[in-house]
């Protein structure tokens, strides 16, 4: 059993000629309804539903207040390594990118760790690029060891992995899995993704599954917005997140919509998604699934993140740094991406306490056989 | 005569139990369970920062004179809630401990065989356990036998504010329990809170309505007043309810 099988059932579905058919009633028609089908979901992403955003932002914001309170959960990533085997279009860790890679010391991490921790951050989430050699899970696990005695929480965005490795992973301290399919639409995946084990789009999929299986507190998918048409991409958000919260009764499925950003490559997304399909994407999505957590990064500047985010949101990273040992030491490599957001954490926890929420900065306790 | 609930070896006055979650800011929660009239109040321990101080540190916020009831929110099984419960014992936050045990994060429904296992083990160590559970006879005696000093059933999933959707369950518990029952989950309006204590009920957990409310200390106002009305009208003898009109002039009255 796996997702594919359902991408595989849905993906020539005629979407185009679907939402020519929806109206602005069908839209009301669904914001009737107490509980919401696929097709309500799908209905909800129409060009049609583009008049009904207010209504829509409304329902997502009280569901969101009803289910997670006003509070946001802060997090902020951290970056171990950028040494990279694959070959992608749009990422500035790409292979070919030519710049001096670096990968972080023990006593380097237990140096970023002190001064996260000095910035008030207890959620961490660790990245690396995809390199075995670079990224092992034994360098992984000595990480762990190292950041357990600093944070309440950390999970990991890295190259996917298999169980039993992310089970490993779970046993020493990891509560969370991170893994964007970048784009569901399977050719276009071809075509962005060109060398390297990336290459392999069911291995990715499945990847978030398998993390499910190994018994991950939460998971948090994505697609990056940008690189097909972006209704039908978080359509197939939504029925991934769908399809693991029904296998996965006892994980948090979470969502995240980030768009594109300028990089190294130079690379231009191929749609262009404005800030208003971006809230259609995330309003839609709240209201078919009305628990599941909603992510949102310093991608976006902290103008729109202001707006954003009583439309669902339930997590933001703050004060990030997309920079390979970026927090202790302000001596730059190349970023993943370039942040758009690049207020100071006490700066972001003013904000939100302006806007009515409460910023939570510790959500979690480690729990190893230690404890 | 003063009526008051008992758990473990605490008297209580006050039949309203707060939370602290879902607040947007700790003042405002600190005013709201001040006003509520509530003795006990429950905090999760994943949001409790022991070296945090000031707005950080959500202990500092809590009104001294309450009685804290650590929660294991986040325990998915028997064995994370009783590490979960150790940790905020070692932690200095006494040793009362709501169990949850919740291994479904769409319904957030809880495990009974899970808690009834977790109770045991907590109830052996010395803590006063009170489990969050669906209601079901069977499961609450398996809890009484394991050493629970009170019940806390479900009125509908957690924050759905549905109200009391599991009457019928929680009457039967109500009925056949010796242990206090506390409603706790699913209570939306203070017309429900009222509603389980007319049903007698010991006492109510309400926290997402309070919380979420937009005058949050107004709805803890409400809450205390629901409360202390619907226990009044349960000690004083609900009268039955009939869906037809009851005959003024009895037809058998002529037998005397």
């Amino acid at each position: 059993m796996s997702f594919y099988e359902e991408y595989v059932q849905i993906k020539n579905y005629p979407f185009d000629h679907f939402f020519s058919t929806i109206t602005i009633q069908d839209v009301r028609k669904v914001l009737q309804k107490e509980s919401l089908h696929t097709e309500d979901f799908l209905i909800l992403l129409s060009p049609a539903a583009e008049h009904c955003l207010e209504e829509m932002a409304q329902m997502a914001h009280q569901r969101t207040v009803q289910h997670f309170g006003r509070t946001i959960q802060l997090y902020a990533p951290l970056y171990l390594t950028d040494y990279c085997v694959n070959k992608c279009t749009y990422c500035s860790f790409s292979i070919d990118n030519d710049f001096p890679r670096r990968k972080l010391t023990l006593a380097e991490i237990e140096e970023e760790s002190k001064a996260l921790v000095k910035m008030g951050l207890r959620h961490i989430i660790l990245l690396t690029g995809e390199s075995r050699l670079h990224s092992s899970v034994d360098y992984l696990c000595e990480t762990i060891d190292v950041m357990k005695k600093y944070f309440s929480s950390l999970s990991i965005e890295i190259q996917p992995l298999d169980t039993d490795e992310y089970q490993t992973l779970v046993a020493r301290g990891i509560d969370g899995l991170t893994v964007y399919q970048e784009v569901y639409n399977e050719d276009i995946y071809k075509e962005h993704h060109l060398k390297g084990p990336k290459r392999n789009y069911r291995y990715r999929l499945d990847a978030p599954e398998r993390g499910a299986k190994a018994g991950m507190r939460s998971v948090n998918i994505g697609a990056l917005l940008g690189m097909d048409e972006w209704r039908k991409e978080v359509f197939f958000t939504g029925l991934h997140a769908q399809y693991l919260q029904k296998n996965y009764l006892e994980t948090d499925i979470a969502l995240s919509f980030p768009r594109i950003r300028p990089n190294l490559g130079g690379f231009q997304p191929k749609v262009d998604v404005s800030d208003r399909n971006l809230v259609q994407a995330m309003l839609a999505s709240r209201l078919f699934l009305p628990r599941a957590g909603m992510t949102l990064s310093t991608r976006e500047s902290a103008e729109l993140r202001r707006h954003l985010l009583p439309l669902g949101v339930t997590k933001m990273s703050a004060a990030s740094s997309t920079v390979v040992g970026g927090y202790a030491n302000k001596e730059h490599t190349h970023s993943q991406f370039e942040i758009s957001d690049k207020r100071s954490v006490a700066e972001v926890k003013e904000s939100l306490r302006e806007l009515g929420y409460q910023p939570v900065v510790k959500d979690w306790e480690i729990l190893t056989h230690s404890s | 005569m003063t009526d008051l609930l008992t758990i473990g070896n605490t008297q209580l006055h006050n039949r309203l139990l707060t939370g602290t979650g879902k607040f947007y800011n700790h003042k405002l929660m600190k005013e709201a369970l001040t006003q509520s009239g509530s003795q006990v109040v429950t905090v999760a321990l994943r949001r409790v920062d022991l070296n945090a101080s000031g707005e950080e540190n959500i202990l500092e916020d809590i009104p001294k004179d309450m009685i804290l009831l650590p929660n294991t929110s986040g325990a998915r099984t028997a064995d994370e809630a009783v590490r979960i419960a150790r940790l905020a014992r070692a932690a200095g936050m006494g040793n009362w401990i709501k169990i949850e045990v919740i291994s479904d994060q769409k319904y957030l429904l809880p495990d009974n065989y899970e808690t009834a296992k977790a109770t045991e083990i907590l109830a052996n160590e010395g803590f006063v356990v009170l489990p969050y559970m669906s209601p079901d006879l069977m499961a609450a005696k398996a809890m009484q036998n394991a050493g629970a000093a009170a019940i806390m059933p479900l009125g509908s999933p957690i924050g759905s504010n549905r109200g009391i959707r599991t009457k019928e369950l929680i009457q039967i518990l109500i009925e056949e329990m010796e242990l206090p029952i506390i409603v706790d989950a699913g209570i939306g309006k203070p017309s429900e809170a009222a509603e389980a204590m007319e049903m007698g009920a010991a006492a109510v957990l309400v926290n997402t309505a309070i919380a979420t409310a937009k005058n949050p200390v107004e709805m803890a106002i409400a809450f205390d007043f629901a409360v202390k009305a619907g226990r009044k009208a349960y000690l004083s003898g609900v009268g039955p309810t009939t869906t037809t009109a009851q005959a003024s002039s009895p037809l058998t009255g002529f037998l005397g």
